[in-house]
């Protein structure tokens, strides 16, 4: 998205219930500053998320989009980020693959004690897809305003 | 080659079975499509086993094990790693289905013989190391390796995993056949280049859905795909997100699954290599969480429903393989 002709991109942001989206409001409680481009999406778990959810944000106009879960070893649901962990590393490695910039993508662990975190991995995200660009690889122009 | 036509009369004569899953010439000679047989006539008349029997029977046996009766399939080397696979995710009722296990030399392509400046060809029958082809114009002889499709020039194994009887001998699997050497190269592009391959490749989908349907991996009732308010059922014309979309969520749903049967590529009208999403799968899995070979057997657990508290991260993928950009 063009903004007074400098570039802000979209973010996705895939927290889960139990730790990130609580992480998420600490770091809006203890005021710390995060891009206000970042759109939080609340799932249940991190391995809620769906492959596909993420193909659809790319598609309706998202330039990246992060996951965030409870720390390995601290799941709510116990093992659910363990497989979260995986079906992403594989997912990511499939659209480093196709010749989807492989920065549009990531995958970070906050707790619900860590908003400081939050703030500096959204901070630090923003950045780096704002250096990639526009998304032009995923897009679909049926979605474009 | 009549050995297992023989067979087949055999298991329905000594009502063993009721019934037999083979293959019978669909509308050419080297298009041969899978039949169930009831009756021995109908053996006699129409059951084919010949170069051209590439089709995954394991499949079928999913809706036909359910059935009355017992059905005898003939599984070659790649099937009886679909049907084992089957098995592990409780498709198949195992006691319903006899296997005869067929050994394989690895089967052909017409467009593969049609490129050795082969034409009209009318029958062909293997000669050791060649294949003799019958034409309009008189004999022909081909190298048997010449004619092989390209699924079958990289054999994994021609160890036939599960069967009640043998026909021929069972073979090895073989680790060094080098499936994975096209995998590598694109890794080794760089990202444009990669995209640019892609991009090339799945524009010609013509979403056909052939490749999900033929997979024995993709065997759910219901289909994401088959949404009709999703858009994915459209072949977009604005731009390939949906192709982009429709193959990767394809070869992820069938990520740690898949045996690697090539089936997908063979059934491509467009002839887009579809087997190396696949096996970009495969690779990584192998690579990140120890060799796995869905349908090698009963027991290990696929590795997308497992995982150790040490696994790596996901940000592996910003440093690994290809040359970064």
């Amino acid at each position: 998205m063009q903004v007074n002709g400098e570039f802000k991109p979209k973010i996705v942001a895939f927290c889960c219930n139990w730790c990130s989206y609580a992480g998420a409001d600490l770091a809006g409680n203890n005021r710390l500053n995060y891009p206000a481009e970042v759109k939080i999406i609340r799932i249940p778990c991190s391995c809620r998320l769906n492959p596909m959810f993420i193909l659809r944000a790319f598609q309706r106009g998202a330039d990246g989009v992060i996951l965030c879960g409870c720390h390995p070893g601290d799941c709510h649901y116990t093992t659910g980020n363990y497989y979260a962990r995986r079906r992403m590393t594989l997912l990511f490695s499939m659209l480093d693959y196709l010749g989807i910039e492989r920065e549009r993508t990531r995958v970070e662990w906050v707790s619900a004690a860590e908003g400081a975190k939050f703030a500096a991995t959204m901070n630090d995200f923003v950045q780096t897809v704002t250096k990639l660009g526009e998304n032009r690889r995923l897009e679909d122009l049926r979605c474009k305003k | 080659m009549q050995e297992v036509k023989q067979k087949a009369i055999e298991l329905l004569q000594s009502g063993k079975v009721q019934r037999v899953l083979g293959w019978k010439t669909g509308e050419f000679f080297y298009d041969l499509t899978p039949a169930v047989f009831e009756t021995v006539e109908e053996i006699k008349k129409d059951f084919v086993f010949s170069p051209f029997c590439g089709a995954n029977l394991s499949k079928y046996l999913i809706a036909e094990s359910r059935k009355e009766g017992k059905i005898a399939a003939f599984l070659k080397p790649c099937d009886s790693y679909s049907f084992v696979q089957l098995l592990k995710e409780h498709r198949i009722v195992r006691e319903n289905v006899h296997v005869v296990g067929v050994q394989c030399n690895g089967m052909c392509d017409i467009e593969a013989i049609k490129a050795q400046g082969v034409k009209g060809v009318t029958a062909v029958r293997q000669e050791g190391e060649t294949l003799v082809c019958e034409t309009l114009y008189g004999e022909k002889s081909v190298p048997y390796a010449a004619a092989l499709s390209e699924r079958c020039k990289t054999c994994k194994s021609k160890k036939i995993v599960l069967f009640d009887e043998l026909l021929g001998e069972n073979g090895e699997d073989d680790p060094d056949c080098g499936r994975f050497d096209l995998v590598s190269k694109l890794e080794a592009m760089t990202a444009e280049e990669r995209f640019a391959f892609w991009q090339q490749e799945l524009s010609r989908c013509i979403r056909c859905n052939a490749c999900r349907n033929v997979c024995p991996a993709c065997s759910c009732e219901k289909c994401v795909f088959d949404n009709d308010t999703l858009g994915t059922a459209n072949k977009a014309a604005a731009n390939s997100f949906e192709e982009q979309n429709f193959h990767i969520i394809r070869a992820f749903h069938v990520a740690g699954r898949c045996t690697d049967c090539g089936e997908c590529s063979r059934v491509c009208p467009q002839h887009i290599p579809l087997h190396l999403l696949n096996r970009k799968f495969i690779k990584d899995t192998n690579e990140l969480y120890g060799e796995y070979q869905a349908g090698a057997d009963l027991e290990t657990r696929p590795p997308l429903v497992d995982f150790t508290q040490d696994d790596c991260e996901p940000s592996v993928v910003y440093t690994r393989g290809g040359n970064g950009k």
